[in-house]
């Protein structure tokens, strides 16, 4: 009953993540034996920091990802389900528009901004009149546009599902605490920061632990852009083309995956103990 | 009336225009946000519905009316972009996926919740850390692993290995989503009072029939909201296959669009009218099981 699950997590996500550690101290092209791995203890690491060119740009567009999830799109999602949480009328077609992204796939969600990112079929383009050829924004082409673009694109959907989360939150506070806050003489926002806010302390950070995820993760939207090539290199981006280009570089893209790992591991850690911390009381 | 009460009824008046004057804004501010949210979908279903030439190929552009309006985009792009088979392909990979995922993690999350014992906590969390993780961790290994000769049954894989096999990527969805649905299940599970295990013991039940006719079935409204979640994600991946699967034509229908960019991207007319067509699955989870694909997020962050 549980031997079946546990060897499927162990083979297919533990095994792998330790193999990653231990190959990005090697160099294997993945051909032939285990016979074959040679180790070199740092090199990739440093070759990685000094030599391989995307690598700091993709460090630089994680820290952008998640700065801008954490300032803006985050945010903006906790005060739209603050705003719905009171019984206005209209709450459900609301919530409903800022909600259906989260069904789509990060994929479509490119294709779809695709057609208002495009330089000349594209509905931005063509509302600001710059759909002439020499004189379009390539707000996908240009490396210094296009990671603000799918910022965008990625944040459309965000919102959408930080605001669902953070509504189910709101629903559990006790309204009796906002009522009390306002006999006493709170205005709104007043109850929301000094009551509702801090009560609402393990659901604010399921949220930040999601967000920094959610950062970590990002990928689909840069790789069905332009494989995450030119302005859109990631972290993740890296990895895969790392495997799945000409050039299987095992050793090189583990270690890769082990920087992404090491920055995971903090949020992932914190998120456990605090949900098993939870369980038991 | 004293001029006391004549104040404080003043006092009301102005307070409840200010208050409907609040209302109005509040209301404005929404629907602003809405249409601007809703903006890209309607966007792209007026374009699909539209033919090239009266928009790329005419000099009234994008942004016009007029013209024909039909279902062309749809036919074209369903036949030139072959998505029949990326549907198929993609249920050959899903129901299992989502049924096994489900059984797993019920038994998982039976034993775990159920019974105490040493290891449960430590499970739970390695289950649910491995979900956590960013796939791109573990997929330089998973991909070689994924290559390893297996002899496997020609029924399970036409190449014996895991790598571009239908089982392959069901396998890994499965690994993957385990941790979150045991966590979701057990977390459930732990309402349901314990002495309906004794009761069951005493009626000479045992571990297999208290799992499956006593705790499963009270288990349903979380499972129900499981599987529309893990449905919507597992179509919705696009990585999984675009690295484990070496032939464009096994490829379920997300990871599809890779591909098919180049044979849609002729128009936009068609990228939107396909978008749409792949869009509309989990479209029809967001209108038909709105509740249960909520509750299957919420259940996870708020625990219920």
């Amino acid at each position: 009953m549980v031997a079946i699950p546990t060897t499927l997590v162990a083979v297919l996500i533990l095994l792998p993540t330790l193999a990653s550690v231990v190959l990005s101290f090697t160099s294997w092209n993945g051909i032939g034996g285990f016979d074959k791995i040679e180790f070199i203890g740092l090199k990739n690491y440093s070759d990685l920091i000094n030599i391989y060119k995307p690598f700091w740009p993709a460090v630089s567009h994680n820290v952008i990802w998640l700065g801008f999830f954490l300032l803006i799109a985050t945010p903006l999602g906790m005060f739209l389900a603050v705003l719905l949480d009171k019984n206005i009328r209209g709450t459900r077609f609301y919530q409903g528009a800022l909600y259906m992204p989260v069904v789509l796939s990060l994929a479509i969600v490119g294709f779809i901004w695709q057609l208002i990112y495009a330089p000349e079929q594209g509905l931005l383009n063509n509302l600001l009149d710059r759909t002439a050829q020499g004189n379009q924004i390539s707000w996908l082409g240009d490396p210094k546009l296009n990671l603000w673009a799918i910022l965008v694109a990625a944040s459309w959907r965000q919102v959408g599902y930080v605001m669902i989360l953070y509504l189910a939150g709101l629903k559990s506070v006790d309204s009796s605490l906002r009522e009390a806050a306002s006999i006493d003489g709170a205005s709104e926002s007043q109850a929301f920061f000094r009551v509702v806010f801090p009560v609402m302390r393990p659901i604010n950070l399921v949220i930040l632990v999601i967000t920094v995820i959610e950062s970590l993760r990002a990928f689909d939207l840069a790789f069905i852009t332009n494989k995450g090539l030119n302005g859109l290199e990631l972290l993740s981006t890296l990895v895969t083309n790392n495997i799945i280009g000409e050039t299987s570089r095992i050793g090189f893209g583990s270690a890769i995956a082990v920087v992404l790992l090491l920055v995971s591991v903090g949020p992932i850690i914190f998120y456990l103990f605090r949900a098993m911390r939870e369980d038991n009381a | 009336m004293t001029p006391a009460t004549g104040a404080a009824q003043l006092r009301i008046v102005n307070g409840g225009r200010a208050r409907r004057l609040r209302r109005v804004a509040l209301h404005a501010f929404l629907i602003f946000v809405s249409v601007l949210w809703l903006a890209p979908i309607l966007w792209a279903v007026y374009t699909s519905l539209r033919p090239y030439a009266d928009t790329g190929g005419d000099p009234r552009g994008y942004i016009s009316f007029g013209g024909a309006y039909n279902l062309d985009n749809f036919i074209d792009s369903w036949t030139k972009g072959e998505l029949v088979k990326y549907f198929v392909n993609t249920v050959v990979i899903l129901v299992p996926a989502v049924v096994l995922v489900l059984l797993l993690a019920s038994m998982m999350a039976f034993a775990v919740s159920r019974y105490s014992w040493r290891l449960n906590v430590a499970l739970l969390m390695l289950f649910t850390a491995a979900n956590l993780l960013p796939p791109q961790v573990i997929i330089t290994p998973l991909f070689r692993i994924f290559l390893v000769p297996l002899g496997l049954p020609e029924f399970l894989s036409d190449n014996g290995r895991l790598y571009d096999q239908y089982l392959g990527i069901t396998l890994i969805h499965v690994a993957f989503q385990l941790g979150f649905c045991t966590f979701v299940l057990s977390n459930y599970m732990k309402t349901i009072p314990k002495e309906l295990n004794e009761a069951a013991v005493v009626d000479g039940a045992g571990v297999l029939t208290t799992y499956w006719s006593v705790i499963l079935p009270l288990t349903r409204p979380a499972l129900a909201a499981l599987a529309t979640l893990q449905v919507t994600w597992i179509y919705n991946d696009f990585f999984w296959a675009l690295t484990l699967m070496n032939h464009g034509d096994k490829y379920p229908i997300t990871s599809a669009l890779n591909n098919l960019k180049g044979q849609f991207f002729t128009d936009y007319n068609l990228v939107a009218a396909g978008s749409i067509m792949i869009a509309i699955p989990t479209l029809v989870v967001f209108f038909a099981l709105q509740k249960q694909f909520i509750s299957g997020l919420t259940l996870g962050s708020t625990k219920g």
